[in-house]
């Protein structure tokens, strides 16, 4: 192989005693396109936070360009042409994209008066690097996601970037957006600038990536290039685990709905939804970002008050103006975003567990009774199987496949008869994944009716026994996962 | 034309502009004293120390911070400075004065500043105690009274005055104090710090996002103890004009008007989370509570309605601002949902 752009080698580093890399290598040659692999809390952030000069390495030592380095600074790492995009961009959604464009260049020529002039050229300059078209003047939290990320792009590419390190780039993008930024990357290589890319995305990796390296707990698994990689590979490399993948078949048998949703409506996002679900199903709802699925999702929640149409539970009609309502009606929600609607991170796990059933766990004054409590609390860690020490610690230091189990036990405690998930394994590790699917089809099998709504199809056909498809508000097709695949599926939602 | 206008229906400053021009119709046809040029006047000159508290406020709210201690720092800088320079029995103008009590104010400043920025605590909070601190230490350790006489060159500028403007039909006047002066160099270094250098953007990017404000390089820390410094040295000057104006010194007189400055502020537009704002609402904003305050009673209504009406301006203004957010959101759902049906 011809000579490396950035060698890092053996690099170890502890933090509090905890050993997050144990010597870990990575090799990635000029102008090629590598993916960095791992699940949540594998090490790939903090060698990504080394090689970018935000911590220091305790052992080992970086090449890059063909010089030895054993200690970088941020401003070697920009200096040396070693570009971060992170997760959240890290963009300032008050000023306009103008600003956003120019402020590190400005800093790093240590101007200490703004010319609007100069921004503006600046701006101009950044945008033309990629061909992106944008208003320089919007306010840049107006943009979309997608956008936002070009910004930042176009941003790492005024400093004469050699590597550009993306953080999971493609974890708030929709397909297109993911195909657009693929493209991008593409011209990226095309100029000789070698892309570091971080994902636990499977299909992404075998998309985009020439060679890739798999880290797991801290140490490199394996490097190698992407066309000798498959799928059961990439699982077993991942998480050191072989999983069967066994398509849901429904083993509770009913013969009435437990809901009937009839020409539901929210005016602007979906019209004319009608369907019945019955105890033990998992019925998959799926769509494109702005199909109305989501919004869907949130009206038989409560959260937003349908505006037309009948919901029925148990066969009784229910209005549905509030989550209480909701959580009476014995409905249960796991929301898109666990993280701003699902939890309360800071507080302990399990506080959290039990929030939504504190009122059944208390006595007629309102006091909580501590030994039921602490039973409920320890039944649904155990069940679960929530990876942590101790259920009182804050929610915020498990991985986003745990914060997903306690999000899950919060409905279960107060077993609902229809539980309702948002996107239930966005942003969880594959191992995690797995996990959820098999209590999701447990809980099927032991008469619950599940609602999936996703986007992610294999997640649709493995874990569904009936897929409804939703288009621009309605609901276009109804398709039996075992008749059809990923390609017929996505056909119906474009 | 059509954009120039959606561009300012969409701006706070235009609505709190017309509520303004309203109340001052509103009131004009009521009493026929509004636009009287020494009411006009008397409006501006109570402006001086109220505006010179909200730039502060304004920019300490922009960073995304927030400073409930202002009035207990410039009461215990003027205090301080007024009390030495009467034991040295001061006999000389108005630039020591100022001089002193803008090092007072940079001092006390910087407590709240080091506390904010090297200490990484909550503003608030270190606000909060500071206040009390000041507060304390200027009744408790200075034993402070009020002081009925100052320095002569200190009443001899609250006196001074611009112009005189005199009402034709009554023979009424008042004075433009020359501190309007003060106010406006005040303002107008201001505008150029938040618009022209990169010290000010950065204000505006730590309000935005901290975190990507250090990743592009802004010396965070830095930028937020100078702004706590600056901040203390505006309320102290604003302070010294309060005194000088009242030509005497009352300790405990400014306490207090912390949360009609802030109101006055967000009222403007300020988002109270940071980031976003403009000087013109900061001023629009503090005007319009100016107003209230000085020119309900010319309606005949008991000044006890003042706290009511500042209220009710505050919940309003708020609730303005959160209804345009939602409609905006609602607008770019929308979008999405057209783009999404298009083939």
């Amino acid at each position: 192989m011809a000579q490396s752009l950035l060698r890092a080698v053996d690099i170890q580093k502890s933090f509090a005693g905890v050993h997050a890399l144990k010597g870990v290598n990575l090799d990635i040659a000029p102008g090629e396109i590598h993916c960095l692999a791992g699940e949540n809390g594998c090490g790939k952030s903090t060698l990504i936070k080394i090689i970018s000069g935000v911590y220091t390495p305790d052992a080992g030592h970086i090449e890059f360009g063909g010089k030895t380095y054993t200690k970088i600074s941020p401003i070697d790492a920009i200096n040396m042409g070693i570009q971060v995009i992170y997760q959240d961009f890290s963009i300032f959604p008050n000023l306009t994209v103008m600003e956003n464009l120019a402020f590190n260049t400005e800093l790093a020529e240590g101007h200490k008066l703004v010319s609007w002039k100069r921004l503006r050229k600046i701006a101009t300059e950044a945008v033309a690097k990629i061909n992106f078209q944008v208003d320089l003047d919007e306010k840049l939290g107006d943009l979309s996601v997608a956008e936002k990320q070009l910004v930042a792009i176009s941003r790492a590419l005024m400093f004469g970037a050699k590597l550009i390190i993306m953080d999971e780039p493609t974890t708030a993008l929709t397909k297109k957006e993911v195909k657009a930024l693929f493209k991008i990357i593409l011209d990226l290589k095309k100029q000789g600038i070698a892309i570091l890319f971080v994902s636990h995305k499977l299909d992404e990796v075998f998309e985009i990536s020439e060679r890739f390296t798999i880290f797991r707990s801290g140490e490199t698994v394996v490097s190698g290039s992407t066309k000798d990689l498959d799928e059961k590979k990439f699982t077993y490399y991942m998480t050191g685990r072989e999983f069967e993948d066994t398509p849901f078949t429904p083993t509770y048998q009913a013969q009435t709905p437990v809901m009937q949703v009839k020409d539901l409506g929210l005016s602007g996002h979906f019209a004319g939804v009608s369907f019945d679900l019955y105890k033990g199903e998992i019925l998959g709802i799926t769509g494109l970002l702005d199909s109305g699925r989501s919004e869907l999702a949130l009206s038989l929640f409560g959260i937003r008050k349908a505006d037309a149409g009948s919901i029925q539970v148990n066969g009784k009609p229910v209005t549905l103006a509030s989550p209480v309502d909701a959580i009476q009606a014995k409905i249960g929600y796991v929301p898109e975003d666990r993280l701003s609607e699902g939890l309360f991170l800071p507080r302990s796990i399990a506080e959290n567990v039990v929030v939504s059933k504190l009122d059944r766990l208390s006595s007629a004054l309102g006091v909580v009774d501590r030994n039921a409590r602490q039973e409920e609390i320890q039944r649904w860690v155990k069940e679960l199987a929530i990876a942590t020490p101790n259920p009182e610690n804050a929610c915020q230091t498990l991985s986003g496949g745990n914060q997903q189990r306690v999000v899950l036990a919060k409905w279960l405690a107060c077993e609902p008869d229809v539980l309702i998930l948002n996107g239930p394994t966005v942003g969880v590790d594959i191992g995690s994944k797995h996990d959820i699917h098999r209590i999701l089809q447990r809980l099927a099998g032991q008469g619950m009716a599940v609602i999936i709504i996703s986007d992610d199809l294999p997640e649709v056909l493995q874990n569904c026994s009936r897929v409804l498809v939703m288009k621009s508000g309605g609901i276009v097709a109804e398709l039996n996962p075992h008749e059809t695949d990923e390609r017929a599926l996505s056909a119906q939602m474009m | 034309m059509s954009k120039a206008l959606k561009k300012l229906s969409r701006q706070n400053e235009t609505y709190i502009a017309l509520v303004v021009l309203l109340l001052s119709f509103v009131i004009q046809m009521r009493s026929g004293q509004f636009f009287t040029p020494n009411n006009l006047v008397d409006l501006a000159s109570a402006l001086i120390v109220p505006g010179l508290f909200a730039i502060g406020t304004f920019m300490v709210l922009i960073s995304g911070g927030i400073d409930v201690s202002f009035p207990a720092l410039a009461s215990l800088s003027i205090y301080s400075t007024t009390k030495l320079l009467l034991d040295m029995n001061y006999q000389g103008g108005i630039w020591l004065p100022i001089l002193l009590v803008l090092l007072f104010g940079a001092l006390l400043g910087a407590v709240n500043g080091a506390l904010i920025s090297f200490f990484n605590l909550n503003a608030m909070i270190v606000t909060l105690g500071t206040s009390s601190i000041f507060k304390g230490f200027m009744q408790g350790a200075l034993n402070s009274k009020q002081l009925a006489v100052i320095p002569e060159g200190m009443s001899a500028f609250g006196k001074s005055a611009l112009f005189v403007a005199e009402n034709a039909q009554s023979g009424l006047t008042s004075r433009m104090p020359m501190a309007m002066l003060i106010l406006l160099a005040v303002l107008a270094l201001s505008w150029f710090v938040l618009r022209r250098t990169m010290y000010g953007r950065g204000l505006y990017a730590i309000g935005g996002n901290e975190v990507s404000a250090h990743r592009a390089g802004f010396n965070v820390k830095l930028i937020k103890f100078f702004l706590y410094v600056a901040v203390g040295m505006i309320a102290s000057l604003a302070g010294m004009i309060r005194v000088c104006m009242m030509t005497q010194c009352h300790p405990t007189n400014m306490l207090g008007m912390e949360m009609m400055i802030i109101a006055g502020v967000v009222l403007g537009g300020t988002a109270i989370t940071g980031g976003a704002g403009t000087l013109t609402g900061c001023m629009l904003g503090t005007i319009l509570i100016v107003i209230v305050q000085n020119s309900l009673i010319l309606l005949g209504i008991p000044t006890f309605w003042q706290d009511f009406a500042l209220g009710v301006l505050i919940i309003v203004g708020t609730g303005v601002s959160a209804w345009q957010v939602s409609r905006a959101r609602n607008r770019t759902v929308g979008k999405n949902i057209l783009k999404g049906a298009a083939p």
